[in-house]
């Protein structure tokens, strides 16, 4: 480490200042739980780490007019204890409780989890099986929406430019008749980074699917959606014929590699193992 | 690389104190101010070992720089027994149930029962096995230790 700077803006006005001086070479951290490890041993070493960890703003969970709002800097810990989140997205609750161990959700962020955008980012599946979008600050104080679907361009690569900040993430509430689950497998019960991981919605009209969003995590250099499979069981029955074949289109869909955690062929079984199991999950 | 002034009230003393922005909480608790019951294990945010309070919340000190809490309220093991020396109930349980062996996950054990009965005075053992998940211990096999936790339970 040659020479680090430091600066924690107590609210949007210092941010805006510091970031309008210095958008090429701040770092932005909330809890800091991504960035640290990689100082540490990524060799990561930031001219400027600018901690926005401690703006109000940018911390809260909020049921308005038909959407909840999350603050980016909202940590994992609220957010898998929070009476809103449990009851309109039960996803993004229990993919909350699965992420890390309670020690680092006390600090790590909503925000900085999309930010760091791993292939296997807790929160981004089920954010993307409830169409999530990001509102983002850019330099000059201007602010602009991107879907979370169009926010991951490739492996560890987002949307955001020099000096941008996720600054909170909005979701339709579901309707009543909409449902989801999701399951993450890991090699250990917390702190696991995950092998394969799928969350769900259906919104189902008697016994026909109108919408689906299915969302794979660790089987792409991306968080993605399965469009295909998706669009296979819109309007359809779900029937055990139906499953199998949005198993195999799922298996074409992903690309899984093999890493430490896991063969390509494990989680190429695997993944379609967890989809069928999820859309039972959801339909019961 | 410059060093910056931090303000931090540890188990109620305030400490004023020069650090480098990489500076972790934990090696700061442990070299600067000289608290050696937090401890450094794996360094990597997966054992819990350097469990400390800060505002309330336990979180890994080495997963957090010092500057990061400049002006917290961070509490340690060593604040958790009162003044003249009478132990928690918690850390009474520990004596009680063969809860520590070699000791070194001990002070994180004890921080995070504590948080968990603070936030749920009537934790059932599964509750207590889940709130624990992020402090490994590697001698006890846990059964100890959640007894403790499970003896400090309404």
């Amino acid at each position: 480490m040659d020479n680090t700077e430091y600066l924690r803006p107590s609210n949007l006005k210092e941010l805006s200042q510091i970031m309008a001086g210095h958008k090429d070479r701040a770092t932005v951290i909330a809890g800091g739980t991504n960035l640290i490890p990689q100082m540490r041993n990524g060799g990561k070493s930031p001219e400027l780490i600018v901690d926005i960890g401690d703006i109000q703003d940018f911390s809260f969970i909020m049921e308005d007019d038909g959407f909840i709002s999350i603050g980016a800097a909202t940590t994992i810990a609220e957010i898998a204890s929070s009476d809103i989140v449990s009851t309109f997205s039960s996803i993004l609750a229990s993919s909350a409780r699965e992420l890390g161990n309670p020690l680092i959700r006390n600090r790590a962020t909503i925000g900085g989890n999309l930010a760091n955008a791993s292939p296997c980012a807790d929160t981004a599946l089920p954010l993307l099986a409830l169409d999530a979008v990001i509102r983002i600050l850019s330099p000059g104080d201007k602010t602009r929406d991107v879907v979370l679907n169009n926010f991951f361009h490739g492996y560890r690569f987002t949307d955001l430019g020099k000096g941008e900040i996720i600054t909170r993430i909005i979701f339709p509430k579901p309707d009543d008749e909409t449902t989801g689950s999701q399951i993450k497998i890991g090699l250990r019960n917390a702190a696991a980074i995950s092998v394969a991981s799928i969350a769900v919605m259906l919104t189902m009209e008697g016994k026909i699917c109108r919408k689906a969003r299915i969302a794979a995590g660790s089987v792409a250099p991306i968080p993605m959606r399965v469009s295909r499979v998706e669009q296979l069981l819109e309007n359809q029955e779900i029937s055990t014929t139906l499953l199998e074949q949005c198993k195999a289109i799922m298996k074409k869909e992903i690309s899984p590699i093999s890493d430490i955690r896991g063969s390509a062929e494990y989680r190429s079984y695997v993944t379609a193992v967890i989809l069928e199991r999820n859309i039972q999950r959801a339909l019961s | 690389m410059k060093k910056y002034t931090i303000h931090l009230t540890v188990n109620g003393e305030k400490h004023t104190l020069e650090v480098y922005p990489n500076a972790l909480l934990l090696n700061v608790i442990r070299e600067d101010i000289g608290l050696t019951g937090t401890k450094y294990a794996c360094g990597t945010g997966q054992c819990g070992a350097c469990t400390v309070e800060v505002n309330g919340e336990p979180v890994l000190g080495c997963m957090t720089l010092a500057v990061a809490v400049d002006g917290a309220e961070i509490k340690t093991i060593e604040g958790l027994a009162q003044p003249d020396g009478t132990l928690d109930p918690l850390q009474e349980a520990f004596l009680d149930t063969n809860a520590v062996q070699c000791g070194f996950c001990t002070s994180g054990m004890i921080l995070i029962g504590k948080d968990l009965l603070n936030k749920n005075p009537s934790p059932s053992e599964s509750e207590i096995r889940n709130h624990i998940k992020g402090n490994l211990c590697r001698c006890t096999g846990y059964n100890g230790i959640t007894r403790a936790i499970l003896k400090c339970s309404k």
